[in-house]
């Protein structure tokens, strides 16, 4: 089976021994550790750490369609806020009547915008099934149909970045308006439990951090399951000669769609693992800068590698933490130095820089620089 | 509002109808078809009522000087450009200006460009692998397998265009002639009814040259060729028929003898060559 | 209350009716004398006197019977002498004398006796004025009183009109003075046949009349009231059309001069600056700057900072060039990042070394007020301005792509980079210089948005994504595109914004785009041949 392949090989198997036995250290850390040595794991890191890893998983989403399939996407922060919205609704419901106001249907913002009954596109997220799956769906849809659009009628490079960014963009105008009934500027927050477990105590949390780090690792195991397939190699095709790949006959715009929404949803994913870990989901995540921020994760970590997505994405919002914290002034001039300095000076990311290519067959390690107006 | 559009507008019938997959129909003649075919380019008259007749299993060689509409006429016939008027017809059955360029090329006809156009990031082996005549529909290719007789077709032409010690090597450091080679290679995975070869020996040595014109004369028959070349030498030695453009449309056509004596054409091209 | 009406009603009559009274001066002494019972009368005796001095058809009268209203008119305890006190912040007020208008410097308000005045003299005044407004040798005079008579005529005066406008020799002041009556005569008699004169009428008050005859028993007034405001309706909806073709354009060409720098170096190089509107940002700190080395000549300020603003945002195009862009040749996707980059960074330094706040731009005194077209219809200056500007960047630019040197390089590079590089073009040296003219024309677009909008960090983000929209709208390679495109964008957003609110105006503008973008992948404009396709 395709899924099956990637555990063939070196990198696949190092990656995710090295993601499980992280799991395992900070688990054994937390729970066994007495609190005032200097190896505990406080909760809060815990949840930290979650939050990296689906911030992880969605930079492995993006580099899925920019390393191999040469799609810049500067609206992947669409998918993965979509992704959080849906687990927002449902996380919302199972407050039920605990909020400010009481009302044991009504969300508390709906109360205070005086609205009288639910509208119909909450129905049904009280249901922990049916919001996991519009959590695949409703990005997934999203790409569907802004995928189909864009590809058929062969919309590519800068452009199709640009319009990325006026998707992510109009959804965010969108979302700050109270009529969309979805919180409005301040989002969905105040969640109280998930799935019966309280979502304020360590060991919800915990879970929450393992779930995310099997759930980096099952995105990770599709990523590469698709990149190592025929597939792959006619994705690569597209990326680097993409009427060449018509001719063959391959309807490029379908494998570009396939592989588009596939990484829509692995976002979206992400975007509800979030939600729960750090309480809320507002607009902001629609914003264009998110969205470019998560590019340079991976342009930091090396794209057309997957894991150097993962590496890139640890290491930028780490230093975020720790930046923010000490100047938070000096975060943009770094983030900004951070897109410059990666891309004039490390067009091959960490990656590049750790492992050599060692075979041809992992052929997809330098994309060649394609036409100026393909 | 566009989809509705080319659900009623277009004169095609539906995907699921689409003869696509269905045979080439050359009962009646020709193999490829082109009648009264124009296109310009902001006011550039490109094609100029070109009329074109290729026979099924025909070789045929296409010359003309810079400019005469070579590349722009493949471009017709493999579904790149779209012309402004005329028919061009695969077989009996298949108007080739309804369809896309991944249907045209899944009907059988595959097409070298001037430019050496691999795949650079892939090897050899894959270059050839994605060639291959195989479903090219998403989700088979996403599931499909390397089976012994896909190795052995592979290696087949690995054979026969002399890169079988560079299978894994990346397209990307292939000199320009092994490129050349590499896409013939690619053309003959497709399987194709009709090849559409554009100046397949620029950038090869003499050696290289025979070879390929030894091969391109043993596909004939089989397949149907059409070559665009401007080396005259190269054209000389394999063409039985040759087809002389000049401003988008046939100026003349016949043996090579005929061509290089007539009048027309030696002012407008072998004239200037010579 | 009702007496003073009288009275002054009275007086009235025989001003108006006498205009032989009215003659030239009246001399110091006699001035003294009417000033001194102004003074020293009762309240309902100076309406009399008021009147007296308004029948003088001496010129000082109206200044006289203007401060006097104000409570500005006053007398020097000591001697006697009138004043007319210009400033009365303080102890000390600045005066001059009444009857010479001399300025007499600071006096100590202590020794001044101001003339009193109660608020039913005040109301008499003013349409006192108002009438000796309409005497005013000067049209321009005649016509703003007229104009202010609208909805304030009382009998008296309705009595008086057809007079005045019989003796009037200007037709506009006539068409204002006829509106006036026929609003008093449907507000207070219910006249049918003045409803007619309304009808059309783009006046709030002649609205307002009619509104309240449409409520009368009176049938034929009501019928005849309805069809006149449904005449005003049609006439104000064409008027709110114009309005909001005029802030499209105005948007549009906001939105034109922020994407054509874009769109020039798009189309030259293929690659997207996204740090275009932080250069934007920066011509329009220029801007600020420059008014703050010359404070108090905002005018000079902003005139000077038109080059400025062009040269700094071109210098830091060359930078940006120089040091980030040429480095990425052909790698289009990866320039767009950099220079992301760059934009944040630049954001940040502003936010560092000016202000995370807003910055204030003082808009020239030529510059702020507005022309008013007809009641309804008044188009603010600065935006009339900024479309001027607007104009006058593009067919600038146009000039140097149709007839310099520089413009026909850029084309032939545009068309087709490596040919022109074998045709002896430098391709290099055309890049820097696209680039520093797109970048100066950010500059110049920033000038011009610091007329409009707050000057601030984001500025250049609030703009950013709508001129890639014009660019992708318009096309690349072609200046018509993006005019066209910059005007159409702005007046559907403006002719959404009514229905939809701003909000969801602008998204969608931006789903047409996208939509659009189907269509049209290449823009309105495209670039056609081989060369393009790619």
């Amino acid at each position: 089976m395709w899924l099956m392949r990637p555990l063939q090989e070196r990198s696949t198997r190092i990656f995710l021994g090295v993601l499980f036995a992280s799991l395992a250290l900070v688990s054994v850390l937390h729970v066994f550790m007495p609190q005032d040595s200097a190896l505990y794991v406080s909760a809060y890191t815990v949840t930290l750490l979650g939050k990296y890893l689906c911030y992880a998983l969605l930079a492995v989403a993006v580099d899925l369609v920019w390393g191999y399939l040469g799609i810049l996407s500067l609206g992947h922060g669409a998918f993965f806020a979509l992704g959080g919205y849906a687990m927002g609704m449902y996380l919302m419901r199972q407050i039920g009547d605990r909020g400010v106001y009481g009302d044991p249907l009504l969300p508390d913002f709906m109360v205070f915008l005086n609205w009288q009954e639910l509208p119909w596109y909450w129905l049904g997220f009280d249901m922990a099934w049916f919001a996991f799956v519009m959590v695949l769906l409703a990005p997934g849809i999203l790409a569907l149909v802004f995928g189909f659009l864009a590809f058929r009628s062969r919309v590519t490079g800068v452009y199709l970045s640009i319009i990325t960014q006026a998707l992510t963009f109009a959804l965010m105008l969108a979302f700050f308006r109270n009529e969309m009934g979805l919180g409005g500027n301040n989002g969905l927050t105040d969640f109280k439990d998930m799935l019966g477990f309280d979502l304020r105590t360590d060991a919800t949390r915990l879970g929450l951090f393992i779930a995310t780090g099997i759930a980096l690792a099952m995105g990770y195991l599709i990523c590469r399951g698709i990149v190592t397939s025929k597939l792959g190699r006619v994705s690569v095709a597209c990326r680097d000669a993409e009427a060449r790949t018509r001719f063959l006959g391959y309807r490029v715009e379908r494998v570009q769609l396939f592989v588009f929404v596939v990484s829509a949803m692995l976002a979206g994913v992400a975007g509800a693992l979030y939600v729960p870990q750090v309480g809320i989901i507002n607009p902001s995540e629609f914003s264009p800068l998110f969205s470019i921020e998560v590019v340079v994760w991976v342009a930091l970590g090396g794209r057309a590698t997957l894991y150097g997505a993962v590496i890139g994405a640890i290491l930028v919002n780490y230093g975020k933490t720790v930046f923010t914290g000490i100047m938070p002034d000096a975060w943009l001039f770094a983030l900004g130095g951070l897109f410059v300095l990666v891309t004039v000076f490390l067009p091959k990311g960490i990656a590049g820089l750790l492992f050599k290519p060692r075979k041809s067959s992992d052929a997809s390690n330098t994309p060649p620089a394609k036409e100026a107006t393909a | 509002m566009s989809i509705l559009q080319e659900l009623t507008n277009r004169d095609r019938v539906f995907e699921f109808l689409a003869p696509a997959q269905s045979p080439v129909d050359v009962r009646h003649g020709p193999i490829l078809y082109l009648e009264d075919v124009n296109v310009s380019f902001d006011g550039f008259k490109a094609i100029n009522n070109l009329n074109l007749t290729i026979d099924d299993g025909e070789l045929r060689c296409i010359i003309g000087p810079n400019g005469a509409g070579k590349t722009t006429m493949m471009d017709i016939i493999t579904g790149k450009t779209r012309p402004d008027t005329g028919s061009v017809w695969f077989g009996s059955r298949h108007n080739l200006l309804t369809l896309s360029e991944p249907d045209i090329a899944s009907l059988g006809i595959g097409r070298k460009f001037q430019k050496p156009t691999v795949f650079e990031a892939l090897t050899v082996f894959e270059n050839l692998e994605l060639a291959m005549a195989a479903d090219k529909r998403v989700f088979p290719t996403l599931t499909a397998l390397m089976t012994p007789e896909y190795r052995d077709r592979i290696d087949e032409v690995l054979e026969m265009i002399g890169l079988k010690e560079l299978r894994q090597a990346l397209a990307g450091i292939l000199s320009h002639g092994q490129k050349q080679w590499l896409e013939i290679g690619m053309l003959l995975m497709q399987k194709p009814r009709l090849l559409l070869v554009d100046e397949p020996v620029a950038g090869m040595t003499e050696q290289e040259m025979e070879r390929t014109a030894e091969l391109l004369t043993s596909l004939a028959g089989k397949q149907s060729v059409v070559v665009v070349e401007h080396d005259m030498g190269f054209v000389r030695s394999i063409a039985r028929k040759v087809t002389v453009l000049h401003q988008g449309s046939v100026l003349a056509e016949g043996s090579m003898d005929q061509v290089s004596n007539d009048p027309e054409v030696i002012k407008v091209y072998l004239g200037e060559e010579a | 209350m009702g007496i003073f009406r009288l009275l002054s009603h009275l007086l009235l009559t025989v001003f108006v009716l006498y205009p032989g009274l009215v003659q030239a001066q009246v001399d110091d002494s006699e001035a003294q004398q009417l000033l001194t019972s102004l003074a020293e009368s009762s309240f309902a005796e100076k309406k009399e006197v008021v009147n007296q001095i308004a029948g003088s058809g001496d010129e000082r009268a109206r200044g006289w019977l203007e401060s006097f209203a104000s409570n500005k008119l006053g007398r020097i305890e000591s001697s006697g002498q009138f004043i007319i006190v210009l400033e009365n912040r303080g102890r000390d007020w600045t005066v001059e004398s009444a009857l010479t208008g001399e300025n007499l410097g600071e006096i100590s308000r202590r020794d001044i006796d101001t003339v009193r005045v109660n608020n039913a003299l005040r109301n008499e005044l003013e349409s006192i004025l108002s009438v000796l407004d309409l005497k005013s040798p000067e049209e321009h005079n005649r016509l703003t009183a007229a104009r202010a008579l609208k909805g304030s005529v009382d009998g008296v005066l309705a009595e008086r009109l057809p007079e005045l406008m019989s003796d009037e020799k200007s037709d506009s002041v006539r068409a204002a003075l006829t509106e006036a009556l026929a609003i008093y005569q449907v507000e207070e008699q219910g006249d049918v046949a003045a409803v007619a004169t309304l009808s059309g009428s783009l006046n709030s008050q002649a609205r307002a009349a009619l509104q309240q005859a449409m409520r009368s028993d009176d049938a034929a007034l009501v019928a005849a009231a309805t069809k006149a405001m449904a005449s005003i309706e049609q006439k104000l909806k064409l008027n709110r059309a114009a309005e909001t073709l005029y802030f499209g354009l105005s948007l549009g060409s906001v939105l034109m001069l922020a994407a054509i720098g874009l769109a020039i170096t798009f189309g030259v190089m293929g690659v997207i600056n996204m740090a275009h509107g932080e250069l934007i940002m920066l011509g329009a700190y220029t801007t600020w700057g420059m008014q703050q080395l010359l404070p108090g000549q905002p005018g000079l300020a902003l005139i000077l900072s038109i080059p400025a603003g062009f040269l700094v945002a071109a210098l830091a195009g060359i930078a940006i060039e120089r040091t980030v862009i040429q480095h990425l040749k052909g790698r289009p996707l990866e320039t767009l990042l950099a220079t992301f980059g760059v934009s944040l960074i630049l954001q940040q330094l502003v936010r560092t070394v000016i202000s995370p706040l807003n910055r204030t731009v003082i808009t020239p005194d030529w510059m702020s007020g507005s022309v008013m077209i007809n009641e309804a219809l008044s188009l603010t200056l600065n935006r009339l301005y900024v479309i001027g500007f607007a104009l006058v960047v593009f067919a600038g630019l146009m000039l140097i792509m149709r007839k310099t040197r520089l413009g026909l390089e850029v084309r032939a590079v545009t068309q087709n980079r490596a040919m022109a590089r074998s045709m002896g073009i430098k391709a290099t040296k055309v890049d820097i210089l696209t680039f520093a003219l797109g970048s100066g024309v950010a500059g110049l677009a920033g000038v011009a948005l610091s007329q409009i909008t707050n000057v601030g960090p984001n500025l250049g983000q609030a703009y950013i994504i709508d001129s890639f929209m014009v660019v992708v709208f318009g096309g690349v390679g072609n200046l018509w595109g993006t005019l066209l495109a910059g005007m159409t964008l702005g007046t559907i957003n403006q002719l959404l914004e009514p229905w939809a609110g701003a909000v969801l105006a602008k998204i969608m503008v931006l789903v047409f785009i996208i939509l659009f973008i189907q269509k049209r992948p290449r823009g309105l404009f495209p670039q056609k041949g081989r060369a393009a396709e790619g």
